[in-house]
């Protein structure tokens, strides 16, 4: 009896004993909020920038990378060789790589992760990735030989992205629950409607990350959002829905605020085939009745970038077109006169749920008036948003954030939801794709920006910001998201 | 006349004063966006402020007066032009199978949370003005068609009805000559109160975004907007929601005001 007492008071000892241990030590859980859960975790098989937040290099890994900075740097990939005709590519694998459940990640490995991704039946997102490869062959188990039809300077880039990802073939099948990689994190609990876990790796093959535990958390409302950053019950929330509580925060010593930007730009989406925007003069009317700034003001209180053409600005190949469609209304109106509609006419407005849309959405439509395009705002889910506006193409604008990196390939895609078919464009895209001398191609995506700029293929109204907020102790957070990424190797708590 | 029916009249009036004005005139054009000079406090410029697109608070307050009237009041005008017959009729048909089916149809409306059930309704219709003024009023019906039939089912025992009978009054006729004049105070204190919940249904429908759109202001709509701002600005919040619960409280008052007026009982007691 008292030697059961003394033996429960002595493990009483040691867990307090232990509690006090990680106190003092640096902190090793992390909790980061974002606010949509997503709907699986298999970057392959959809577009939800969701499941790239959790996943994306934690989980799963690619040939290459992206780094925070938008490079692209060796991901499983140690090195490359590419022939000089630039079709060949020659991946050496890194050695000693296993997934999760054990198996050893090998060049079996990379080719059916590419041909699963690019085959007849894939279920892969962003499948114009893949388009390009001719064959993927094994040379040896850390040797991979992809031959291209055509040489494509994009093709490391393509790699880097979430959707090309190395997944293994012997648990493929349970991906989208128990998601088993190469990352330096394993998928832990996911708890549905709250928060995803994972744990460190312990086998991992790069540097072990700073963090033990990183748990993501789901917070859709954005009042909920402040509440919970404000009562320090979460490290750090992603994107912050609500850029009106930024400069609280900027002004409370407890936290830190990173503002940079994203791949998102945010576009007035036009159905380039629905009467009258089938006419370029209504299109360039359009464009010319927006108040660019005003939108920014007023939606994203000051956060966000004028954009004048499908481009992200901070990439160097981006060319200000703003100037082309500045904010003219009564250019705008004499616009819609000459193009027949004098009296204006009636169209509709469909706004997903985000703030930019829905507060975006009402400046726009009260502008439109101005000139007198009466826009009638119909606030939809997202859900109802894929159905009737992006799959059924049933609508006469939309406001939308495009938050691919380098997505501009979209407007070579006639049967894309705002329908834009230009053979000039497409050819242009053609000859983008096999060129790989970087002045030509800079030249090239010039050329495009202009082009789509020049039809008023969409109204161009502002480079999405990030609105990062963290604890002031937190490290290694991306100010600027490259693509959809929380990337917690690199983070880790100050002293 | 009792200090809560001049009190609650006085209110009631000061709302529906402001709704009628709207139509000829505001202060500024409720829907005129003017950014630079957005969320000002209350000020002499504009009474109320400005909110976060810098539109005059006020003129949004006035013409959101009219949308929430215009819904509540439709709302029980659907709920007492059904609800009234259908409480008559099963009242003239005591214990038939036409009360029967009336009153359990009521019964059926009436057990489904209605707030959900409108939600639903607007949910699955699309979100607007029009469908949450039907998704309120269907849920007026059973409660004038109760009020209705019990009511009168104690006014058919009475003598003057059966002297109608014995004229040979048929019981369509006397349901409208002699019942309907009879229940009409009731009908009336019940209608104000209806009306009050109409308009707390009207702002939580547009609270939750399935009320009337934009840029049609609605004092729901204004409190939902206000939410991430109300540590730096307030008056976004406090002012729609004053005029909610000012609306609110004058019409409840107005209607306990009514009933005391009308009641013979209680004016008998009084004298």
């Amino acid at each position: 009896m008292t030697k059961q007492v003394f033996r429960s008071f002595a493990s009483v000892l040691a867990v307090s004993a232990s509690l006090f241990a990680t106190q003092v030590w640096a902190k090793s859980d992390i909790t980061i909020a974002m606010q949509l859960e997503p709907p699986h975790l298999d970057p392959t098989s959809a577009a939800a920038q969701a499941i790239d937040s959790v996943v994306y290099t934690n989980i799963f890994e690619g040939l290459t990378r992206f780094m925070g900075d938008g490079s692209v740097v060796p991901g499983l990939a140690e090195s490359w060789e590419i022939s000089d005709d630039g079709k060949v590519y020659t991946f050496k694998l890194h050695d000693g790589v296993t997934f999760h459940d054990g198996n050893t990640m090998d060049a079996e490995d990379v080719k059916f992760s590419l041909d699963r991704a690019r085959s007849e039946d894939s279920a892969n997102a962003q499948k114009a990735l893949f388009d390009g490869i001719e064959s993927v062959e094994v040379v040896d188990p850390l040797t991979v030989k992809v031959t291209l039809s055509e040489p494509n300077g994009n093709f490391l880039f393509n790699l880097a992205w979430g959707d090309a990802v190395i997944v293994a073939s012997e648990s493929i099948e349970n991906i989208k629950t128990n998601p088993v990689g190469t990352g330096a994190f394993t998928f832990g609990e996911w708890v549905q409607g709250d928060s995803i876990t994972l744990n460190r790796n312990p086998d991992y093959w790069g540097d072990q990350p700073a963090l033990e535990t990183a748990t993501f958390k789901f917070i859709s409302d954005p009042t909920a959002a402040f509440a919970a950053m404000m009562a320090e019950d979460i490290d750090v929330f992603d994107n912050f829905p609500a850029p009106e509580n930024l400069p609280q925060f900027e002004a409370d010593p407890r936290f830190q605020v990173l503002v940079g930007s994203t791949e998102g730009e945010t576009i007035l989406s036009t159905n380039n085939k629905m009467p009258p925007f089938d006419d370029i003069m209504v299109r360039q009317a359009l464009a010319h009745a927006i108040d660019r700034q005003a939108i920014i003001d007023g939606a994203m209180f000051g956060y966000g970038t004028p954009i004048g053409t499908h481009f992200a600005p901070h990439n160097p190949a981006y060319v200000d077109l703003t100037g082309n469609s500045s904010y003219d209304p009564k250019k705008a109106a004499k616009l819609l006169a000459d193009a027949g509609y004098a009296d204006g006419f009636d169209t509709t407005l469909h706004l997903p749920p985000p703030s930019y849309a829905r507060r975006g959405g009402e400046i726009v439509a009260a502008q439109l008036a101005e000139v007198g395009i009466q826009a009638e705002i119909i606030n939809v889910e997202w859900a109802q948003w894929l159905e009737t506006v992006f799959k059924g193409k049933d609508f006469g604008l939309t406001i939308v954030s495009h938050t691919e990196p380098m997505d501009i390939g979209i407007y070579a895609r006639p049967d894309y939801y705002f329908q834009y078919d230009s053979t000039d464009f497409q050819a242009l895209m053609d000859t983008l794709n096999s060129t790989t001398d970087p002045e030509e191609r800079t030249r090239l995506m010039g050329e495009a920006q202009r082009l789509i700029s020049s039809d008023y293929v969409n109204g161009y109204l502002f480079q999405l910001a990030k609105l990062g907020v963290a604890k002031a102790g937190v490290q290694g957070l991306w100010t600027n998201a490259p693509t959809a990424a929380i990337d917690l190797t690199q983070i880790s708590w100050s002293e | 006349m009792s200090r809560n029916l001049i009190l609650g009249a006085c209110l009631s009036s000061l709302v529906l004063l402001a709704a009628l004005v709207s139509f000829v005139w505001t202060p500024y054009d409720y829907a005129a966006l003017n950014i630079p000079e957005k969320l000002q406090p209350p000020n002499a410029e504009h009474l109320f402020g400005t909110d976060h697109f810098g539109r005059d608070m006020f003129s949004m307050i006035m013409v959101g007066a009219r949308t929430s009237i215009a819904v509540a009041l439709v709302a029980v005008g659907i709920g007492m032009a059904l609800g009234v017959p259908l409480g008559l009729a099963a009242a003239a048909r005591k214990g038939s199978w036409l009360d029967e089916v009336i009153m359990r149809g009521n019964d059926l409306v009436f057990a489904f949370p209605s707030l959900v059930i409108a939600i639903l309704i607007t949910a699955v219709f699309g979100a607007g003005a029009i469908n949450a003024i039907i998704a309120i009023g269907i849920f007026n019906i059973p409660v004038f068609a109760r009020i209705t039939r019990g009511a009168a089912l104690s006014l058919w025992e009475r003598e003057f009805i059966l002297a109608a009978r014995v004229s040979g009054k048929g019981a369509a006729r006397i349901s409208v000559e002699h019942i309907l004049p009879n229940v009409a105070n009731l009908l009336i204190v019940q209608g104000t109160i209806q009306f009050s919940l109409g308009i707390l249904a009207e702002a939580g429908l547009s609270y939750v975004g399935l009320g009337a759109q934009p840029p049609t202001p609605s004092w729901g709509r204004m409190l939902a907007d206000a939410q991430t701002m109300v540590s730096f600005a307030p008056h976004l919040a406090l002012i729609p929601g004053l005029a909610i619960i000012i609306t609110v409280l004058g019409l409840n008052l107005l209607g306990d005001g009514l009933r005391d007026w009308l009641d013979p009982r209680i004016r008998v007691a009084r004298a």
